[in-house]
């Protein structure tokens, strides 16, 4: 999972590199960055394999019902972490050679590392443990943890690119979720909280517009206030309203899994993509719209115009303030609808409580810039930081004492060394943040 | 300028101080809804939120009558240092949105003081406090160096930085080393009786040491950006980063250090939050300070005295709405309600001033409303082809630096 944002990264890197061979005689600095960190994840694996004992447990299978049914691989956690060890230390002394030669070392080493750490890192925890490493399990579990997050992130995609600073999508997601599970539970069916969801969060983003748009003031204040607010009035509600009266927020009403025929069949992959909830698969539907039209449409172009240089937008006739007003509102009718997730939108219902958000907002931001601010680096962010969670549910079950608070922190640090530049230039829309008045 | 715009009338219908009151009246009327549409009693719940924030005309003594105006100081002191810390921030251009977790990491270094060291009386309290400094400074430090160092974008490191400090408090919690003896409960034992803050004021009134180290704050964030050099080249770097640059100051360690100081104070905060509210440790402990610091901060117009008023406004809200809950029944929620409404409108005073028709200071003018304090308003219909080029290039530079 965390391979995809790799990818990225280490591609921005080799752009920075080869720009400075092409200076004739003066000989570029060898980047030692790159053996370094394979250097450290070496020494990481080598810890593993000097401490792992026993025999781990894979499965691959969701679970019985699955059509194709692969045997639990039973394996000795030492062989797994010697055999990451010799792949990781191979990549490093590639690297090496790479960085002498003053060649950019690629993505595929960067796959790799993670892929085979990652797997000795179960391979550690599982071995000697009653427990099983449910691998297809857990990559189910990280795509629908990350369900709030991609959503919230192409709400992050959507609002910046036209110039606005959405850091209320924590409380969009929130107001989302309560206005999903009200809904619902008054109407009686999930779909009618699955529409209201999206307008609850257009309502935040519609506030974040009138204060940003109209009224010129900085967005990140608006979008933290609001944040305030959306916190305020859902517990407003839940602990007057819904506490006097719990009918209203019934657990009941929500979206359950379908399975796609066929594709649900394909081994590991097919349980974990194709049998989700409905609000998943609008998911891939809006991530493809998204990233089709946000750089191949009229509306796209009109809308990256008013990002980065709205001056230029109006020049063409482009409606600055018409153009962020309709985009800040679809944003937050993403943020809505990723919302509903906490809620109606999971294979398990759940009743809606205080602060139910719980920081996702936040993070969706920070996976839209850890992304570069396309949706497709955004959705790969997202899954690392959904795929942390599920491993940090995971491992209690395979080891006690397992610290899984340390393990659902390496997103953060990866996302902070992320944007201080340890993985490349990345650059926001120009205009962001800059209220535009017509000259 | 006419004759009309000089009378005092005309000066009062435009001042910022009548903005800040509407506003005010603008939240408590939305409250007022509110309060209707979950079947409350308005009258009931407003007279309860003034009984338990200012005056108890209901009590028997006249001590009692008064306590309540102690508890709202007493809520007031974290937001107070929180919000001064955060106002230091924006002075400097900065959003420091970790409050949370620079308060967290303060409360926690209090928290390891006051339970494993042994100290005398006050020595163990002002060590404790010195602890939280030093972690919230540390905590507030790491977004600010790699700001300087490398353009990352502080709002979004100090966000990752609260998540982190969060699950980092939560590991602790896991660890036998933090519980208190024979418990595996995630809390630790309560702090030694010497690092708790001293009571001022007997029973009724709840007033500790707490309210002299926000005063004590308050004037340091007075010395600190009025007198000092580093507060002067703060600042200069917060109101025109080039100019600054250009006069030779040295952008990246005033960035570095402004974090840190801000970053201290909130560490200070969560000392107060431990030492005088919480006295042990437990997930949570951090409560909602650092994003309420926001709010208090903007609202003091990050200035050290406004920051005091705004604390105490949002103090008294607090104290107030949880007696609310208990007497009107009306959830104490609602006050993050009338808080962010209040700071809404503050932020945007053409709106309020369309709102109610009253007109603005210099004719049409419409303020660009930032982080800073002393921004200058610019007249965006008559200028805006020159502001609006200038401000892109200001911010256009800020950006390639952050990120």
């Amino acid at each position: 999972m965390s391979t995809v944002t790799q990818n990225a990264q280490t591609q921005g890197t080799s752009v920075q590199d080869t720009p400075t061979q092409t200076h004739g005689e003066v000989i570029a600095p060898i980047k030692w960055k790159m053996p370094v960190t394979y250097a450290l994840v070496a020494l990481l694996n080598l810890y593993f394999l000097i401490s792992a004992s026993g025999i781990a447990k894979f499965s691959f299978m969701r679970s019985k019902a699955d059509r194709i049914q692969i045997p639990i691989w039973e394996v000795s956690a030492k062989a797994v972490a010697a055999v990451a060890l010799v792949a990781v230390v191979l990549v490093c002394v590639w690297a090496v050679l790479r960085a002498v030669k003053r060649r950019p070392v690629g993505v595929l080493p960067a796959v790799i590392v993670a892929f085979v750490t990652i797997f000795a890192m179960f391979a550690w925890f599982g071995g000697g443990s009653k427990g099983t490493v449910t691998l297809t399990a857990v990559l189910a579990s990280a795509l629908a943890l990350s369900t709030p997050l991609i959503f919230g992130s192409l709400s992050g995609v959507v609002s910046e690119h036209v110039g606005i600073v959405n850091i209320a999508i924590e409380g969009q997601l929130l107001i989302g979720a309560f206005a999903g599970v009200l809904v619902a539970s008054i109407a009686k069916t999930v779909w009618a909280g699955l529409v209201v969801a999206p307008l609850a969060g257009a309502l935040i983003g519609a506030l974040l517009a009138f204060f940003c748009v109209n009224y010129n003031v900085d967005n990140i204040i608006v979008g933290v206030v609001l944040n305030v607010f959306a916190l305020g009035l859902t517990t407003f509600f839940f602990s007057s309203t819904m506490t006097e009266n719990p009918k209203l927020n019934d657990s009941t009403y929500h979206l359950s899994n379908i399975k796609i025929p066929l594709l649900s069949d394909i081994p590991i992959i097919g349980p974990v993509l194709f049998n989700q909830t409905a609000l998943t698969y609008i998911m891939y539907v809006v991530l493809v719209v998204l990233t089709i039209y946000l750089y191949r449409s009229r509306w796209g172009l009109r809308m990256r115009a008013c990002g980065e240089h709205p001056h230029a937008a109006d020049t063409v006739g482009i409606d600055v303030r018409k153009t962020r007003w309709h985009n800040v509102l679809l944003s937050g009718a993403l943020a809505g609808l990723g919302g509903a997730y906490f809620t109606i939108g999971a294979s398990v219902g759940h009743s809606f409580n205080e602060n139910m958000s719980a920081g996702n907002g936040y993070i969706a931001l920070a996976a839209m810039i850890l992304g570069k601010w396309h949706p497709l680096g955004a959705l790969g962010a997202s899954l690392m930081f959904g795929f942390a969670k599920a491993v940090a549910i995971l491992v209690p079950s395979l080891s006690a004492n397992a610290p899984s608070q340390i393990i659902n922190m390496i997103p953060y640090i990866v996302t902070i060394l992320a944007v201080a530049g340890f993985v490349g230039i990345s650059r926001p829309p120009a205009s962001e943040n800059i209220p535009y008045t017509k000259g | 300028m006419s004759e009309k715009t000089n009378s005092h009338w005309y000066r009062f219908l435009s001042s910022s101080f009548l903005v800040y009151v509407l506003a005010v009246v603008i939240a408590l009327a939305l409250g007022a809804i509110l309060i209707l549409i979950v079947g409350g009693n308005v009258i009931n719940a407003y007279a309860a939120m003034f009984k338990g924030a200012i005056f108890n005309y209901d009590a028997k003594t006249v001590a009692k009558m008064f306590a309540p105006l102690t508890k709202t100081i007493f809520f007031a002191v974290p937001l107070i240092i929180a919000g001064l810390a955060l106002g230091i921030g924006f002075r400097a251009g900065l959003f420091n949105i970790g409050g949370t977790g620079q308060v967290l990491m303060g409360a926690v270094a209090a928290a390891w003081v006051g339970i494993f060291l042994d100290l005398p009386f006050i020595l163990h309290l002002l060590l404790a406090l010195v602890a939280a400094i030093a972690a919230g400074a540390i905590w507030g430090w790491i977004p600010g160096i790699l700001k300087a160092k490398t353009g990352a974008n502080e709002v979004i490191v100090t966000i990752m930085m609260n998540t982190i400090s969060t699950l980092f408090l939560a590991f602790i919690l896991t660890k036998d080393y933090w519980h208190r003896p024979g418990s595996s409960d995630p809390r630790s034992p309560t702090i030694d009786e010497n690092a708790q803050a001293i009571s001022l004021l007997p029973n009724p009134f709840q007033m500790d040491t707490g309210i002299i180290v926000a005063i004590v704050a308050a004037v340091f964030m007075w010395w600190f950006l009025d007198r000092s050099t580093w507060g002067y080249q703060l600042r200069a770097v917060g109101a025109n980063p080039n100019a600054a640059k250009t006069a030779g100051m040295n952008i990246g360690a005033i960035t570095a250090m402004t974090m840190a100081v801000s970053g201290g104070l909130c560490g200070l905060a969560g000392g107060v939050q431990m030492t005088s509210t919480m006295k042990y440790l437990v997930s949570g402990v951090q409560a909602t300070i650092g994003i309420d610091a926001i709010t208090v901060a903007l609202l003091g117009r990050n200035k050290p005295v406004g920051t005091i008023i705004a604390g105490l406004i949002f103090g008294a809200f607090k104290a107030g709405g949880s007696i609310m809950q208990i007497q009107a029944k009306v959830p104490v929620d609602m006050v993050l309600i009338l808080q962010s409404v209040i700071v809404l409108l503050v932020a945007a005073p053409p709106l309020v001033r369309w709102l109610f028709h009253l007109p603005s200071p210099d004719g049409n003018a419409r303020k660009y409303v930032t982080l800073q304090a002393d921004k200058p308003a610019e007249n965006d219909k008559t200028e805006a082809t020159k502001v609006e080029p200038a401000l892109a290039e200001n911010d256009a530079d800020g950006k390639e630096e952050s990120r």
